[in-house]
């Protein structure tokens, strides 16, 4: 790391003066091709976000213009036993569905780098993730229905008893989140498999020679040199994961009682249903702050911003 | 290159031009041109399609747009059209969202257009008129229709249980023992084995046809669950009806109710909370699983839609009073205070309100049009579809039905309702734990 930035010091002053001049007359045309996606970001990102963060401090109920009552909305969240339930309900859902979409995207991943070179098999595992969300959770809500869901039928026809998937508390949120893990694993292991690729193959050569075992090649070589994309990937998901609201707007509604009333139905719920944007906007914005959070925990930690291949 | 760009540019802003000429030009005729008129039930929209043609042949110089959108979308879609000003001029009304709309000024009054046009609110079946006045004593809408609860049952396995249609129109229920409401639907329950509810060795974990339909819980309302039996126990969801400022969750004779309803599940004569969540009751109930579902009188044409399905109507049983109760709601068609032609809009809505046009959806036989007159022909025309609909009609002239709850918050009173009736009916708690959400329930009126 050090020599990288030695070599590079002496690089960077030599060309300074020229590319400072150039700059500048640079600069229009760079804000020109810049300009798209930063409108972009400011109409759709900044904007509303700032707005939200302003809303969260006042009454606002759509209709008519919001009166501003400092923290309260805040205050009343921190006593608001729906809004811990959803944290609870959500981490529940996150943990399922992030250990096990990893989990298995590592495993398809490896699959794909070391057995199916077709294209046809890789494209194929990437299907689930063409279906739109609400296609997906309404086709599994009919397959794992109780009254004339197919899956019920088999689970019948071999003697156990039915099971209520989206009914029962116990398991409204792993039944969603092992559709969503289902639907989005092809893609995690597509991520995962680019970055697969990107490993240099002497190392597997050297590490072959020296009679590694697989168990120990993967452990020592793959998982290492996988980790900066492994922390992309992760940070992508967990924060998927934590917004999700498709499934469940689809099929439970928050319910049975609250078992399934995840932060950001939670949110739509409070904001749109209930017409109360002032609170919705405040679990909004700590919903935001609790995802930055966990992102920079995870890029911390993980040192997903370095590599181990210098 | 630069000569192309230049004239689509300037094509681009021809267009610009053009559409805010439209946007600029209606504004100064409220009384003429295209008005657009919104419903949610896709079987009433031929009848009020059929209207508009009409309405438009007496009204050449204004045209209705009908647009149906399903119940999900409809109130979320008005909200964002409110708030954007390109809300429908008319459009169908409930009693659970009006006051919202009437505290955030969304709705025109009708009271000068009805005392100028002369509108008799008489002709409408009692009360209906009444629900759309607000608590400042303004008339938001025109009733359209109206509907009541009655027991739909499958004839034939009544028939294989020998329970007679006589019966099955004479139950009574006491929230004690259930009475022969309850009697009957334990002996119209069978288990896999074919034993009955009523008989020994029923084996209730292996319920291959429940007695009773369930639909969910109910949330606050119970409109088609539990309102019926709680109707006749002097119960009232709130003090007074309309503009009720409390709730009355937490009243013994209430929470008794639910704990019998409630103990059907416990017992096997209904379906479990958690086997409802997907296919509707009433495609169960087609499927053979349950015989008898309490239900609206705006599903008789889904009930006795079904092929090879035979239908009974019988009236809600009598409960503690002695009488029948149901649940009493009413529609209407209500005008957005933004609309740029408010008279066409009031000629429409009077027009809906009117016999010439509720006679025409009478004639569907879908729904119990508001007007007296046009009421009883629509029981006729169910009749000639050979279904007899007076178990819902007798309730209206015997005067034994209560209001739809009106009063203000009703979103959150059903964010707070729908998780705890939940709870109870799917026995994870006893109803006395309704007197907690009451609390929370009337601490939204402080």
């Amino acid at each position: 790391m050090t020599t990288l930035t030695r070599n590079a010091s002496p690089a960077e002053h030599a060309v300074r003066r020229p590319l400072k001049r150039r700059g500048q007359s640079d600069l229009k045309i760079a804000l020109f091709f810049i300009a798209p996606a930063m409108i972009g970001f400011l109409v759709f990102y900044l904007v509303p976000t700032l707005r939200g963060i302003y809303l969260s401090f006042t009454e606002y109920s759509i209709l008519g213009d919001p009166a501003w009552i400092g923290t309260a909305n805040y205050e009343a969240i921190a006593k608001d036993p729906l809004f811990w339930n959803a944290l609870a309900v959500t981490s529940q859902y996150v943990l399922i569905n992030i250990v096990l979409q990893t989990a298995l995207a590592l495993g398809l991943a490896l699959l794909m780098h070391r057995v199916a070179k077709s294209t046809w098999i890789r494209g194929a595992l990437l299907l689930p993730y063409l279906m739109a969300n609400v296609i997906a959770a309404l086709l599994w809500f009919w397959l794992l229905d109780y009254q004339i869901g197919i899956v019920n039928y088999f689970i019948e026809s071999i003697g156990l008893p039915k099971v209520a998937f989206f009914g029962s508390e116990e398991w409204a949120i792993p039944t969603q989140a092992l559709i969503n893990t289902w639907r989005h694993m092809g893609y995690t292991a597509l991520l995962l498999f680019a970055g697969l690729q990107s490993i240099p193959h002497h190392v597997y050569e050297v590490a072959n020679l020296d009679g590694a075992s697989p168990w120990q090649t993967f452990r020592k070589i793959t998982v290492p040199l996988l980790r900066p994309v492994l922390v992309l990937v992760l940070i992508v998901t967990v924060i998927g994961s934590f917004q999700v609201f498709d499934t469940v707007a689809v099929t439970t509604l928050g319910g049975p009682v609250n078992a399934s009333r995840v932060l950001q139905f939670y949110i739509y719920q409070k904001a749109f249903t209930e017409s109360d944007f002032g609170y919705g906007s405040a679990l909004a914005v700590i919903l935001f702050v609790i995802l930055a959070l966990v992102a920079f925990i995870q890029m911390k930690f993980l040192k997903g911003n370095e590599s181990d291949l210098d | 290159m630069k000569k192309k760009a230049l004239t689509s540019l300037a094509a681009a802003a021809a267009a610009v031009l053009a559409l805010s000429a439209c946007g600029g030009g209606g504004s100064a005729e409220a009384g003429k041109g295209e008005i657009n008129y919104w419903l949610w039930d896709a079987n009433q929209l031929p009848a009020y399609k059929q209207c508009a043609d009409d309405f438009h042949k007496a009204n050449p110089d204004i045209t209705v747009k009908v647009t149906q959108r399903g119940w999900d979308d409809y109130w979320g879609t008005l909200t964002n059209g409110f708030v954007a000003g390109t809300a429908p001029d008319v459009f169908t009304d409930h009693l659970g969202k009006y006051p919202e709309f009437i505290k955030n000024k969304q709705l025109l009054a009708l009271d000068d257009a009805v005392k100028k046009d002369n509108i008799d609110t008489s002709i409408y079946n009692s009360g209906l008129a009444d629900l759309w006045v607000g608590q400042d004593g303004k008339r938001y809408g025109l009733p359209k229709d109206w509907d009541t609860i009655a027991l739909f049952y499958n004839t034939k396995l009544a028939a294989d249980a020998g329970v007679t249609p006589e019966q099955m129109a004479n139950l009574s229920w006491n929230p004690q023992d259930g009475g022969t409401y309850e009697k009957t639907i334990a002996h119209l329950t069978v288990d896999k084995n074919g034993k009955r509810g009523d008989e020994a060795g029923f084996d209730k974990n292996n319920v291959a046809v429940y007695g009773l339909g369930l639909n969910g819980s109910g949330s606050g309302q119970g409109q088609t669950e539990w309102s019926y039996l709680t109707g006749t126990t002097g119960w009232t969801h709130t003090d007074k009806n309309p503009w009720g400022k409390h709730f009355n969750y937490d009243d013994a004779k209430f929470q008794e109710s639910i704990d019998w309803f409630a103990g059907l599940v416990d017992k096997g004569y209904m379906p479990k909370l958690e086997t409802t969540v997907g296919a509707s009751m009433a495609d169960t109930f087609a499927a053979g699983k349950s015989v008898i579902n309490a239900n609206g009188s705006w599903m008789i044409g889904q009930y006795t839609g079904y092929k090879d399905v035979k239908v009974g109507i019988a009236p809600t049983p009598t409960g503690v009073d002695g009488k029948r109760a149901s649940m009493y709601n009413g529609l209407a068609d209500s005008i957005y205070a933004g609309t740029k032609k408010p008279d066409a809009a009031i000629k429409w809505v009077e027009y809906l309100g009117s016999a010439a046009c509720q006679d025409v959806v009478a004639a569907k036989a879908v729904v119990f049009p508001a007007i007296k007159t046009s009421a009883d022909k629509a029981v006729e025309a169910f009749k000639a579809k050979g279904v007899d609909v007076t178990p819902f009609s007798q309730q209206v002239k015997d005067g034994t039905t209560f209001l739809y709850p009106i009063a203000d918050n009703a979103a959150k009173v059903d964010g707070i309702m729908k998780p705890a009736m939940d709870a109870v009916v799917s026995g994870k708690a006893k109803a006395s734990s309704l007197t907690q959400a009451n609390d929370q329930v009337n601490a939204l009126f402080k």
